[in-house]
């Protein structure tokens, strides 16, 4: 894969605050990452926490893995699937990808790839829709018909919708007077966007008499669409409530004790690899997270008055 | 009958919430939780303590119950845990190295 590092087109996809820069000699292919990724393909190339070369095959079998396989060999993680292997380095911060042309497959590689970056990071990826409103954002997480879909169909005109399928869940030092009013504080932060990212960064730049950094958590906005087939915003907002969802026959929210929060929230979270350091990682995180964020269960029937219980 | 012994696996990560022990296995991510009585023995588990001192001391006196039937219990519960991996369980004290705290 060495030739690929001179290849003629380059995408940056900055999905969490975390741009991966990929390398294809492909224009087509570079046209189709940034048509699929949209507003989350950034020029911001220097930042890039990590680079990916894609090697192109004819459509077919790649391997003979149906479901995806990650794991870890001599310290670099390998991922497989039917349609594509990759391998990334995570000490070189680099990797490669042998795929089909198809989009999914670059699309899984993003996916497995964040959630080992998160699990470093104190973060996750969840089955969940997540959406911000005045300022703050919202968790659904349920499994598959569980209702993320529908929970975003029926919000009204001021919510900003994140994804309705995997939210981007990160720990996070928040700016306090960076979120006060939605647009222009959500703007301003991603406009500020590496500087505040590092929690050593941030203590080392600010000066305490003008900001005050509370730890906590941000969601993120995802392009990886479920059913709403249509990629999120690209911006993130200080987590202010993770609601389980449950169907029923009215909208209700319900208290939920911390073991079952965490519990919920596991069942929930992008597994890909059953690898002992990272499971250990993620779990102290989860109980972490329901210690900071309020975990409730959302009751709900399919009508647009369960925004009425989301402020 | 001999004393048994028992260990936390090390393949695991568990935290108290509440009155429930929260343990995630590490192995295969699945995930366990155990009820008040159930904690008190998991963290009682330090492979240096016979499960019938544990029963004795630490359940007995706690929630009432008759020592024969708990540790009838403690031992058909002590292994279905092990049948998992989540815990180690021997007749010969267990070393420090083989539990988690």
């Amino acid at each position: 894969m060495g030739q690929l590092a001179m290849a003629a087109y380059q995408v940056c996809i900055d999905i969490g605050g975390m741009p991966i820069l990929v390398h294809t000699d492909n224009d087509e292919f570079a046209r189709l990452l940034e048509d699929r990724y949209g507003k989350f393909v950034t020029a911001d190339r220097p930042h890039a926490v990590t680079e990916l070369d894609i090697e192109l095959i004819k459509p077919g079998i790649v391997c003979d893995a149906e479901d995806v396989c990650v794991r870890r060999d001599a310290g670099r993680w390998v991922m497989e699937r039917g349609d594509f292997r990759a391998e990334w380095d995570p000490q070189c911060h680099r990797g490669w990808v042998r795929q089909t042309p198809r989009p999914y497959a670059i699309d899984a590689v993003l996916r497995i790839l964040h959630s080992l970056i998160l699990a470093r990071e104190g973060g996750f990826l969840v089955h969940a829709a997540s959406a911000v409103r005045n300022g703050r954002a919202f968790l659904f997480a349920g499994v598959s018909g569980a209702g993320k879909t529908t929970i975003c169909r029926l919000a009204p005109p001021d919510v900003v919708l994140l994804t309705d399928e995997i939210s981007y869940v990160r720990g996070f030092r928040i700016q306090d007077s960076g979120f006060r009013n939605q647009e222009s504080g959500v703007r301003s932060q991603n406009e500020d966007g590496q500087a505040t990212l590092s929690p050593a960064t941030c203590t080392s730049s600010l000066t305490p008499d003008t900001w005050h950094l509370t730890p906590a958590y941000a969601a993120f906005g995802t392009p990886f669409a479920g059913e709403l087939a249509r990629i999120g915003e690209n911006l993130r907002a200080p987590l202010a409530v993770l609601y389980l969802l449950a169907q029923g026959p009215e909208n209700r929210i319900e208290p939920v004790s911390d073991a079952e929060a965490v519990r919920g929230l596991l069942r929930n979270i992008l597994f890909f690899a059953q690898d002992e350091e990272l499971v250990e990682m993620i779990f102290q995180t989860v109980c972490d997270f329901v210690r900071r964020v309020p975990v409730r269960r959302l009751v709900f029937t399919p009508d647009a008055r369960v925004w009425e219980l989301i402020t | 009958m001999s004393p048994l012994y028992l260990a936390r696996s090390k393949d695991i990560a568990a935290r108290m919430l509440g009155d429930e022990m929260i343990i995630m296995s590490a192995r295969d991510s699945t995930l366990f939780s155990l009820n008040e009585v159930g904690s008190v023995i998991w963290q009682a588990a330090d492979g240096a303590t016979p499960l019938g001192e544990i029963v004795e001391r630490k359940i007995c006196p706690e929630f009432d119950v008759e020592p024969e039937e708990a540790l009838k219990d403690a031992e058909e519960f002590v292994r279905e845990l092990a049948g998992h991996g989540i815990l180690v369980i021997s007749e010969s004290p267990l070393g420090e190295s083989r539990s988690k705290k």
